[in-house]
């Protein structure tokens, strides 16, 4: 934690794509700083940049120019296992289209970012432990009947909760939802919301992206992104 | 351990997997039957030239032979390593019937019947003698008369299953044998109008050692008779090769080498002797160098049939590479979840890696279990062919082929499937590589979907 109570924060944020012959900017110098605890909505029209600076946070993706420091440590220094291991320790990704592997279960999805860093002996060893949370995280989203279920026999509403659950396995100290609702009708996306602020209170820190200013005004802070830049 | 689960539904999952484990499994198959009746027939082909030379051969292609061959005979018998020494004499000559009066050409040997049988698997190819080769000249009917054994092959014919007509009790048919004598410098012995020597023979047993090429060739007489009708009597006697036979245990190499010491030693200890300039044109030989001309020729057909297999092989690796290419083109949304959840790019490369194991596993096996299968069944299915369709692999009346070789050689099998995995992993390690290299950012992009 940075001395200001930030858990993340990016400074002058560059990040530029070539679509064909065309170089596209799609962030001009962002900034953004989160502190614990918060429930941070990112708004802008599409194409500002929003998910390719969630992307940035959470180093699945490297900016051109500025610097992203996570608890005061620079994503850039990291090496590669380092990275990994942030991605997978210390950041729990939700996507607008849940992203839930097909060929696993519900329960399955769940537990895969414990599995990851495990080995077969190491695995063994707390297998049973991984899958208690992993059911308690499914009863917490409600899920705990389709824990044996394939994600294609879910509603989009179901993915996504169990997407939320997979997340939250490794108790990431920060959760970075992509237009988590952005898939989903509005009451579905309500109960989505619903479940994100209910986190929240119970202390896990958030940083949503989302087009809809009503969505956004869930959050308990708002950062609007425009012409690359945070306004 | 999720890597493990993962590859094993993408491997069961995905249709187009059965498609690479289909590709492997029938190259597996085709490799393992193929492979496994050549090296039969080459085997057998081998295992039978050594049965009809012996382990080594002292002699020359000469007609003429070679002097002195009962002394180093005497020698080399009292060798520790050495446990039969058997002298040949080969020439040429033409038999005929005094009842068509037909006459055709034939190689000559002139065996001494107990001696060839300790040496070689002479006593193992008789029809009537089987087993008792120092009585294959006799002939039950009258022992005075002087017998012959001819290959199976000129004397009578086979049926389709590759058996030869043979009556209990053979009739003495007499055969005239004319041969050309030569002189210890390789002129006719004899001058004028009686040029030749002919004697009659009467059939005492057939030889059936396997070998096409010998049963359709070779008339075996008794030692002492050929000598006299080859001239190799005057003015000293000659042999054209002595077949030895080393003791169990004793390599063919280490044997040769021996014995081409101890031809130096007896060449020198004869020199100045009468017609001892022959010795220098004998050679020392092992069973194998002896039947070179014979077995090259199949061993370049293996060599041959090996490099199509590669070839076969690198089919193989090439239809993985294409299975994978489509699988992983398919499951790039996947390799971003996993890397976004943590997974390293060596993870992803020892998943998809360990996916394509699997399938060189399973495809070999279930390869190794049809070629087995196949191969247990294979006379089976051959006769079977036969008797509905008339469908032979090869020809019995033409091919001395018994039975389809089907003996499956355990460390080929592993061979070959240790070739197989190696394949389906050298197909995906390029698709492997680049779905590593794929960027989370771009692959989970909303547009990529």
């Amino acid at each position: 934690m940075s001395k200001d109570g930030f858990i993340i924060e990016a400074k002058g944020i560059h990040k530029t794509y070539r679509m064909g012959a065309a170089q596209v900017q799609v962030l001009k110098g962002a900034d953004i700083a989160v502190k614990k605890g918060e429930f941070v909505a990112i708004v802008g029209a599409s194409g500002s940049g929003k998910s390719t600076l969630l992307h940035i946070l959470g180093a699945l993706d490297r900016p051109d120019k500025g610097v992203v420091q996570f608890e005061e440590r620079d994503l850039s220094g990291m090496s590669g296992g380092e990275l990994n291991e942030y991605r997978n320790k210390m950041i729990g990704f939700v996507f607008q289209f849940y992203h839930l592997l097909d060929e696993l279960n519900v329960l399955e999805n769940v537990i895969l970012p414990a599995m990851v860093p495990a080995g077969i002996f190491g695995w063994i060893s707390k297998r049973a432990e991984v899958k208690k949370r992993g059911l308690e995280l499914l009863k917490a989203v409600s899920l705990e009947q389709r824990a044996t279920h394939k994600p294609y026999q879910l509603s989009g509403g179901e993915r996504q909760r169990a997407a939320i659950a997979r997340a939250l396995i490794n108790e990431p100290r920060l959760l970075l939802a992509d237009e988590p609702t952005g898939n989903l009708d509005s009451a579905t996306g309500n109960g989505i919301l619903e479940l994100l602020e209910r986190l929240n209170r119970a202390g896990q820190t958030i940083v949503m992206v989302t087009h809809d200013e009503r969505v956004a005004r869930r959050a308990g802070r708002t950062i609007t992104l425009a012409d690359g830049k945070v306004k | 351990m999720y890597k493990l689960i993962l590859a094993f539904r993408y491997l069961y999952r995905r249709r187009i997997s059965y498609l690479a484990l289909a590709a492997v499994a029938l190259c597996v198959f085709i490799v393992v039957v193929v492979m496994t009746v050549m090296d039969g027939l080459v085997g057998d082909f081998k295992r039978k030239n050594h049965n009809y030379t012996g382990d080594c051969v002292v002699g020359t292609e000469s007609l003429v032979g070679f002097p002195y061959y009962e002394d180093f005979a005497r020698i080399a018998e009292k060798e520790d390593y050495v446990e039969a020494v058997a002298p040949v004499i080969k020439s040429y000559a033409l038999i005929g019937t005094e009842v068509s009066g037909r006459n055709i050409g034939v190689e000559l040997m002139g065996v001494e019947a107990a001696s060839y049988g300790r040496v070689t698997g002479f006593g193992l190819t008789l029809h009537y003698h089987k087993n008792d080769p120092s009585k294959a000249f006799n002939i039950k009917s009258d022992a005075n008369l002087p017998g012959f054994v001819i290959g199976a092959d000129l004397w009578s014919g086979r049926n389709e299953k590759g058996e030869y007509f043979y009556t209990p009790n053979p009739d003495a048919t007499p055969l005239s044998v004319t041969c050309f004598p030569l002189t210890a410098k390789g002129a006719l012995a004899k001058a004028g109008t009686d040029v030749v020597n002919t004697k009659t023979f009467y059939f005492s047993d057939s030889s059936q050692s396997g070998l096409a090429r010998v049963d359709g060739s070779i008339i075996y007489l008794p030692f002492d008779e050929a000598k006299v009708l080859c001239g190799m009597t005057e003015p000293v006697k000659r042999a054209s090769w002595i077949h030895i036979k080393f003791k169990q245990g004793v390599s063919i190499e280490e044997g040769c080498r021996q014995v081409r010491q101890m031809w130096a030693k007896f060449c020198d200890e004869h020199k100045g002797k009468d017609n001892a300039e022959l010795l220098s044109q004998v050679s020392v030989r092992s069973w194998k160098e002896h039947r070179r001309e014979s077995i090259a020729g199949m061993e370049k057909e293996q060599t041959m049939l090996m490099m199509m297999f590669g070839l076969v092989g690198l089919t193989t690796v090439f239809i993985v590479y294409v299975v994978f290419y489509m699988i992983i083109s398919h499951k790039t949304r996947d390799i971003g979840i996993l890397k976004s959840i943590g997974t390293s790019c060596g993870d992803v490369i020892v998943l998809f890696l360990g996916f394509a194991a699997g399938i060189g596993v399973i495809g070999s096996a279930v390869g190794v279990l049809g070629g087995t299968l196949f191969l247990r069944n294979i006379n089976g299915i051959e006769s079977w062919l036969f008797e509905r369709f008339g469908f032979q692999l090869w020809d019995r009346t033409i091919y001395a082929i018994g039975e389809i070789p089907h003996q499956l050689d355990l460390t080929f099998v592993l061979v070959v499937t240790g070739c197989a995995i190696l394949a389906c992993l050298a197909g995906a390690v390029l698709p492997s590589v680049g779905a590593a290299r794929n960027n989370p950012a771009d692959v989970l992009q909303v547009s990529q979907l």
